[in-house]
């Protein structure tokens, strides 16, 4: 009940606000209905929390600790990223850059798209969930080109064509695993439910499990933006919107990568070796390594900082390819705090180009001086991703880093080179932006602060204190994906 | 009717769809491709219906109508309306190198019969030998998006490939549960549509369906 | 019938058929073209009376002309003749099939172009170049195209003997192939320009720019003309021919069957008269494609050619 009350919020909320258009109270629809959503999925959180994992739909719908907590993230990181949008998209339709028509839009794939990701996080059918994924696509190509301009044109439509024909390997493999698996539950959609595949991922054939594994990982792998898939994700993360950029960035890639991982569960389960694992982790310090060169010659600041979404999507993919308790353990943790982090980043980051209206970093002078809690919250959330303790993303690193150097112990160098170097590029660009004299053009504006203060606070208290239940639910996340 | 003489006229739609494959890989005529298109839809429908005929299961018969609706009217129509609107049906695309091109695809097509060889050798279906073929219309268009530079051109590609996903699906498993392929078609009518907009935003700001004026957005050295 | 001489009676007849249809088959396409074009046609005889016309006359030798330039239209002729030799016509029991396979066959008619080729050098006239040049790039694409052709149906019929393939056709029951009907399309592709039709060559014109064939064959006059059109003329029968015999053999004299020759003979009519108005018909509809585009009408040749041999592997 409450499953179909969070789904149900996001569906209705879309319809609403594509019928309410540019008029004055959308905007505070759109953060009513992210937040309604986000108070059901705590409530289901809660309950999956007390009873375990349910089914629920004759089937159709599956929660576990590994999903909700990615449901209960989604939810949360959408209501900040509304209450964000709300004077930023005001100050974009007040200087013209989008239109009367656009704001319908906009509002309306906002919750389409945030719908689309809770239905590829709850369904239990892979068939489902391989929709759902499209779906969050195809409703965030259009936003993506909000501005019109041709820069943004050409990078929504290379997402569009990148991401679907990625996608589309991803349902080839989808198929090959319902050829496995018709042999064993027979026709019908049995054959694709998640927890039956998981169940029965013994009888299985391993070959064809393993070549679907192969499409699986580069459809989806798309998606997550593992190099060498990952060239249509810093145009679409620098050219959209802000708050677009950061449910991208904080959302959509962990929902890939969740997808992944399920994926990856029951291709393990049925050829009983770590294969599928060994090549998430290539893909991952490849994505690393790639990641953390481009960002040292990154000139536009959402750019850099999407080239950062993929260093971090590579180290949980690496962390989940490596396998393990302390692995997985660190790579859940990761996929949160950086979640949290990178949305943050990207408020401040978007509000720093408002008030110089440039998004290159060589424009961006003096953030502290024109407006400290910009600035303070660019310069926390740059510390707080690059790795420095006593925020959350040191945390899960260590973790990861802890598991490599006792099971892959030659590629704990290669996955700390890549933290070093990205933690220079980051450094090197952001205290120039941050600190001195801010320049003459610079204009101060009324920015939403509480998404990034809440979102920073958050990251400093899993940092110094895991809270019991999260630690329940990540142990229990763990043992699913054994 | 005898299910060898009916894995025999599969056998026949799959050649067919290979070679409008080939056909869309080489095709210069806006006109053209659009024809092209919708034949390998017909024969991608046919063939399920025909695979649902002789099985006797009767889903397929659905998804073979909802390809008859979506891949040979609906998106050739939509097609064909954009094209009238944007003026671009006299286009033609000047194409470097179709014979490289075309042995590009054999060499995928090869390619794509060895990678399936083993899921052949475990199915009992009597569409198993076709899922190679389905494989290699996939493949094939990503290989037209790959080498066609404009914008119309990668579209018919991606839903050519798409075609050889369903096809996949017919041959390898005789089609996906009805909700999920009801799902995916509901997806490419969306994406239909997204790229009807994209083509008048692409249109108004570059003043051309042509996609080498989209290369700004490339790494700075 | 006696036995003994079963095999050279039919090998005889089967010669004889060769030489004297091929001139027929033409007068039949010229006829038609002719009846389609609203003009009143020549007969049917009237290639056979144009050898004769050219067999009689005197033949006139440039001066620097070599001896390859007198061997050419024997060695031509007898090439061609050996090749009619061994495509199974009217029976698939013909003695000679047995002494070369279809990639002899391939390089039978090679060796005809080849001198052809040489004698159109010989003579050191631009056209003669020129006509040379055309031809090997056009049979350069052909010749894998061909061979990529004919080895689907060996690969059907498992043999690379004319005859036993054509007997592995005509008995074994129907089925549907797709590689089958790829090779056939691929097939009447190469044959069109191997015999150099519309639209890739015109025989009937001598329009300088155009020409492929008839400007190697420029300075030929007399009984050498005779004997190479004579030999053009057969190729495009024996190529009519074997696409009979190799994708729709059906009618044709069996193994040990000669009662079913006569039947055979009007089958093989019928055949090639529907061919015949066939070609007309294409000939009609199309116009000369330009030089260059050869290439790339030879290329799909090549293209079905081996999606026929990939449908035999993957889907059969």
């Amino acid at each position: 009940m409450t499953l179909l009350l969070l789904l149900g919020t996001s569906a209705i909320a879309a319809i609403v606000l594509a019928f309410v258009g540019d008029r004055k109270y959308a905007h505070e629809i759109n953060i009513a209905g992210s937040a309604a959503t986000f108070v059901a999925s705590v409530f289901l959180a809660v309950e999956v929390y007390w009873n375990g994992p349910m089914l629920a739909v004759e089937d159709f719908f599956f929660v576990d600790a590994f999903n909700v907590y990615l449901a209960v993230l989604t939810a949360f990181v959408s209501t900040t990223t509304a209450i964000f949008s709300r004077r930023y998209m005001k100050y974009e339709r007040s200087h013209g850059r989008v239109g009367h028509k656009s704001m319908r839009f906009y509002h309306a794939m906002f919750q389409l798209f945030i719908f689309a990701m809770l239905l590829a996080l709850l369904t239990n059918n892979v068939g489902v969930l391989w929709i759902s994924m499209e779906l969050a696509t195809l409703s965030t190509v259009l936003l993506v080109s909000l501005y019109r301009t041709p820069s943004a044109i050409e990078a929504a439509w290379k997402y569009f064509i990148l991401c679907g024909v990625g996608i589309a390997l991803a349902l080839f493999g989808t198929v090959l695993l319902y050829f496995a698996s018709e042999k064993v539950f027979g026709e019908g959609s049995q054959g694709l439910l998640w927890t039956n595949l998981s169940a029965s991922a013994g009888q299985l054939e391993p070959t064809v499990l393993s070549l679907a594994f192969i499409f699986l990982m580069v459809g989806y792998g798309t998606k997550v933006g593992l190099v060498p898939l990952h060239n249509w994700l810093p145009d679409a993360h620098s050219e959209g919107p802000t708050p677009i950029s950061a449910v991208l960035s904080g959302l959509l890639l962990n929902v890939a990568l969740y997808a992944l991982v399920r994926c990856k569960v029951i291709v393990d389960g049925a050829t009983h070796s770590n294969k599928s694992g060994y090549i998430m982790m290539a893909f991952g310090l490849l994505s690393i390594i790639v990641a953390a060169v481009s960002m040292l010659r990154q000139k536009d600041i959402k750019r850099m900082f999407a080239y950062s979404s993929i260093e971090h999507m590579g180290i949980a993919t690496f962390a989940f390819g490596l396998g393990g308790p302390v692995a997985t353990f660190g790579a859940l943790l990761h996929m949160l705090v950086h979640s949290i982090t990178k949305s943050a980043i990207f408020f401040a980051a978007g509000t720093a180009s408002q008030m110089n209206s440039t998004q290159d970093m060589s424009g961006i002078r003096g953030l502290v001086k024109g407006n400290p809690l910009v600035g303070w919250g660019l310069m926390l959330g740059t510390v707080a991703i690059a790795g420095v303790p006593p925020f959350g993303v040191f945390t899960s690193e260590f973790l990861i880093l802890t598991a490599a150097m006792k099971d892959a112990p030659y590629l704990a160098p290669i996955f700390l080179l890549g933290l070093a170097i990205a933690f220079a590029a980051l450094f090197k660009r952001v205290m120039p932006m941050v600190f001195g004299e801010p320049a003459p053009y610079q204009v101060s504006i009324k920015a939403s602060n509480v998404p990034v203060i809440a979102h920073l606070v958050i990251m400093l208290v899993l940092g110094l204190y895991m809270p019991v239940f999260l630690n329940d639910w990540f142990h229990k996340a763990v043992e699913l994906l054994r | 009717m005898d299910v060898n003489f009916a894995a025999q006229i599969n056998g026949i739609l799959a050649a067919l769809i290979l070679l409008t494959s080939f056909g869309l890989l080489v095709q210069k005529r806006v006109y053209g491709l659009l024809h092209i298109f919708a034949w390998q839809g017909l024969f991608l429908s046919i063939s399920t219906a025909v695979v649902g005929y002789s099985t006797g299961l009767h889903h397929l018969y659905i998804s073979a109508l909802l390809t008859l609706a979506l891949k040979v009217f609906a998106l050739p129509y939509i097609l064909y309306v954009l094209i009238h609107k944007l003026h671009i049906h006299k286009e033609v695309e000047d194409m470097v190198n179709v014979p490289t091109t075309m042995l590009i695809g054999i060499a995928l097509v090869i390619f794509s019969y060895d990678l399936m060889s083993p899921v052949r050798e475990l199915s009992s279906l009597v569409t198993r030998s076709t899922l190679a073929v389905a494989l290699s219309t996939v493949m094939l268009g990503l290989l037209m998006m790959i080498t066609r530079k404009k914008a119309i051109t990668q579209i018919v590609g991606f839903l050519s490939l798409e075609n050889g996903l369903f096809f996949a699906a017919t041959s390898a498993t005789y089609g996906m549960p009805l909700v999920v392929e009801l799902g995916v078609a509901l997806d490419i009518l969306i994406a239909a549509f997204i790229f009807g907009i994209f083509f008048f935003q692409i249109r108004t700001t570059f003043d051309s369906l042509d996609l080498k004026e989209m290369e700004k957005l490339k790494e700075e050295e | 019938m006696t036995g003994q001489y079963y095999p050279i009676l039919l090998e005889a007849l089967q010669v004889i058929i060769v030489l004297l249809g091929a001139p027929l088959l033409v007068g039949w396409v010229r006829m038609v073209k002719c009846w389609t074009q609203g003009r009143r046609s020549a007969g049917l005889l009237q290639p056979l009376r144009d050898i004769s016309k050219f067999l009689v006359k005197d033949t006139v030798l440039a001066h620097n002309a070599s001896w390859i330039f007198t061997a050419t239209p024997y060695v031509v002729f007898g090439a061609t003749l050996v090749a009619g030799a061994i495509i199974p016509v009217v029976s698939a029991d013909l003695p000679l099939a047995a002494t070369a396979d279809i990639i002899a066959l391939v390089a039978i008619f090679a060796v005809a172009r080849f001198f052809t080729a040489l004698a159109g050098l010989d003579v050191g006239t631009a056209f003669g170049g020129m006509g040379t040049s055309r031809e090997m790039m056009v049979s350069s694409l052909a010749e894998p195209a061909v061979l990529m052709s004919v080895f689907t149906v060996s690969l059907v019929s498992h043999s690379t003997s004319l005859s036993y393939m054509v007997h592995d056709i005509t008995t074994v029951s129907f089925v549907l192939r797709p590689s089958l009907a790829f090779a056939l399309l691929a097939f009447v592709l190469i044959a069109i320009a191997e015999t150099g039709r519309i639209p890739v060559d015109n025989p009937s014109t001598h329009l300088e720019l155009t020409m492929i064939h008839e400007a190697m064959i420029l300075e030929y006059s007399g009984r050498h003309l005779a004997l190479i059109e004579w030999a053009s003329m057969m190729k495009l029968f024996l190529f009519a021919s074997l696409g009979i015999s190799l994708f729709m053999p059906w009618g044709i004299a069996g193994i040990d069957d000669p009662g079913m020759i006569p039947v055979a003979l009007v089958a093989l009519t019928a055949k090639l008269a529907l061919l015949g108005v066939g070609l007309v018909l294409v000939e009609t509809g199309l116009s000369k494609m330009r030089i260059f585009r050869v290439a790339e009408f030879l290329g799909m040749a090549f293209l079905l050619a081996t999606l026929g041999m990939l449908s035999y592997f993957i889907l059969e």
